[in-house]
């Protein structure tokens, strides 16, 4: 055994060297991302029904002029669709990296785990009982149906016996959504609201105005920074309770946050895009295999990749079968599905 | 008195009490081993005493202050434990689960200085582990892995340790690598360590105090002379152990043993 003078010298010298490779990948994907994700908005506000050229796009969003029509167009139709899709995006991925974190279950997702469902039940009341409930309204009435979508599912999954395994809540939640979703679609029928949720629910953005994202922006902007500053904690979390009380976390206070933020996350892009499914299963997932475990740089990452993710499942949803739209859903369920099997085949091992 | 003192707690899982009115108290700069049968209560001992498991009456004393109005990230730069089951996740690296352990020495949104580093080295570097500080956990064998957990442990710079069950999974060597491993962070730097272990001879071996427990409560404690005697065995755990001594540490050790078919 060396002696203690060695080791010591060994120790600083490693102490110097040591190279963080992550860190830079992260950093990498972030602004890589964040430049992508530009440009695919651009294209995005650029393509569509009118064609319209990016130097147009350009003046319309810096050099406003209200006599044109493609100014109009842009203005008041695709640039809050694009905005709408990129926030979605965004509060999917958070939304589903945090509770991937906090659950360690590798198969966590709003979509998957009935909180969507619920967020859109809740709006298939509104509609039905409410019509013209004020924006503001709706959404904390989505916010409520994640929470219930939530409930039931973890109610439901924890009354079985052998407790919660990643599994079994997967199929809780595709039972309480099916049960969600046949419920609004029932109610959808009977009270003749039915075109007003159709679209809705198969999930799209084409119906994103202003108002809309300026109601959400502050609660999503407030949710963002919560799960930011709390993602150190969720990098402790996911290696299990004990081990994160250990390091002197306050486990119970953290997820109390961790879940009121993903309620508002999911809530808020529920009530903009219908219950869309698996951006909060893919895109964490796919951060972690780039830049590793940490939250510190997941959440970050998830923000602008979710948002790329989904702006260009919209651009892609408009240039599938012009001048009819695909459902952004479907298109994303494309992808998602492969991706859910490929994790489920791993056995849903614990995250 | 001694640094850690447990003060007649009741506590268990949900409407469960696993063990009712236990007071006991570990030895400052010692090895204090919890030892009993199966669900006797040990692990429950163990983290009632890490503030894991809440009490539901009685209390657990941190040098004279009740555990759990102690902040717990204050709990944390003094003690560290290595829980029974510890997974970690998919993809994480050597390097970066010990790197946690300085997590509670961080200010703020917190990055690694060069302190933290010194620490994570070090505990890499006892533990055996530089060589695989850049491999993902997943890949390594259950020995290596338990090693990890340990480091991470060690990195947290605690004078108190807190483990349960750090040998499971390893073979002879690798058992006694850790044990020994322990002894020299109490010896040399007078660390207090509390740990659960299933080898009674190994408890007697590297124990300056020992506790058994069973069904919830405490049987007997003391040095490893006074525990492993023939009588606390089969009071303890229902064996008629024929006894000898270690040629090692000169205490009692339980050469081999029998059922006692009539009592069961």
């Amino acid at each position: 055994m060396s002696t203690r003078a060695e080791v010591s010298a060994e120790i600083e010298a490693l102490t110097e060297t040591n190279k963080q490779s992550r860190p830079i990948m992260a950093i990498i994907i972030l602004f890589g991302g964040i430049f992508a994700l530009l440009v695919s908005i651009a294209m995005s506000i650029s393509f569509g029904a009118a064609d319209i050229e990016l130097a147009t796009v350009w003046t319309a969003v810096f050099h406003f002029n209200p006599d044109l029509t493609p100014h109009q167009i842009i203005r008041e139709i695709r640039m809050p669709r694009v905005l709408g899709a990129a926030m979605v995006g965004s509060c999917f991925a958070v939304a589903g990296a945090l509770m991937q974190g906090m659950t360690r279950n590798p198969l966590a997702d709003s979509g998957l785990l009935g909180l969507n469902a619920g967020a859109a039940f809740m709006l298939a009341l509104c509609f039905a009982f409410f019509p013209g409930l004020p924006i503001m309204y709706l959404i904390m009435y989505s916010f409520l149906g994640a929470g219930l979508g939530a409930a039931i599912v973890y109610g439901i999954g924890s009354l079985s016996r052998g407790g919660l395994t990643p599994m079994r809540l997967v199929l809780a939640g595709a039972a309480v959504s099916a049960l969600l979703g046949a419920l609004s679609e029932g109610i959808a029928l009977y009270f003749r609201i039915g075109q007003d949720l159709a679209f809705w629910y198969a999930g799209g953005v084409s119906g994103t105005k202003w108002i809309n994202l300026q109601v959400m922006a502050p609660w999503i902007i407030i949710a963002m920074i919560g799960a930011i500053i709390i993602s150190k904690s969720i990098t402790l979390l996911s290696l299990g309770d004990e081990v994160a009380i250990g390091l002197g976390q306050k486990t119970k206070t953290i997820k109390v946050f961790g879940m009121l933020i993903v309620l508002v996350l999911a809530g808020s892009a529920v009530s903009v895009v219908g219950a869309v499914g698996f951006v909060g299963l893919i895109v964490p997932h796919l951060t972690r295999l780039i830049i590793g475990h940490d939250y510190r740089w997941i959440i970050p990452c998830s923000i602008v990749i979710g948002a790329l993710l989904v702006v260009l499942a919209d651009l892609a949803a408009r240039m599938i079968n012009p001048p009819y739209e695909t459902p952004i859903g479907a298109l994303i369920a494309l992808i998602g599905v492969p991706f859910f099997l490929y994790l489920a085949r791993r056995g849903g091992r614990e995250l | 008195m001694g640094v850690l003192n447990v003060d007649r707690i009741a506590t268990g899982y949900l409407n469960k009490l696993i063990i009712n009115d236990l007071t006991v108290s570990i030895p400052e700069n010692k090895i204090t081993t919890i030892i009993g049968p199966n669900g006797c209560g040990k692990s429950t001992l163990l983290k009632a005493i890490s503030r894991v498991l809440k009490t539901k009456s009685g209390a657990v004393y941190l040098d004279g202050r009740a555990i759990h109005q102690l902040e717990t990230k204050e709990v944390a730069k003094r003690m560290a434990i290595l829980p029974q089951t510890a997974s970690a996740p998919e993809g994480l690296t050597v390097f970066e689960l010990v790197s946690y352990g300085r997590f509670p020495h961080q200010k703020g949104f917190g990055s690694l200085k060069k302190e933290d580093y010194k620490f994570i080295y070090w505990a890499l570097d006892v533990t055996g582990l530089n060589e695989f500080k850049d491999r993902p956990i997943e890949a390594l064998s259950g020995g290596q892995r338990q090693r990890v957990w340990i480091a991470m442990a060690l990195a947290q710079g605690t004078e108190i340790l807190i483990l349960d069950e750090p040998t499971t999974y390893l073979d002879l060597a690798h058992q006694l690598d850790i044990l020994l491993l322990l002894q020299r962070l109490k010896e040399e730097e007078g660390r207090t360590i509390v740990m659960v272990l299933h080898d009674l001879n190994h408890a007697s071996r590297f124990s300056d105090y020992m506790i058994a427990m069973k069904d919830g409560t405490l049987m007997i404690e003391g040095t490893p002379d006074e525990v492993m005697t023939c009588p606390n065995l089969q009071n303890v755990f229902n064996i008629d152990a024929s006894m000898a001594t270690c040629p090692f540490s000169n205490n009692p050790i339980c050469l081999s043993y029998q059922l006692f078919q009539k009592n069961r």
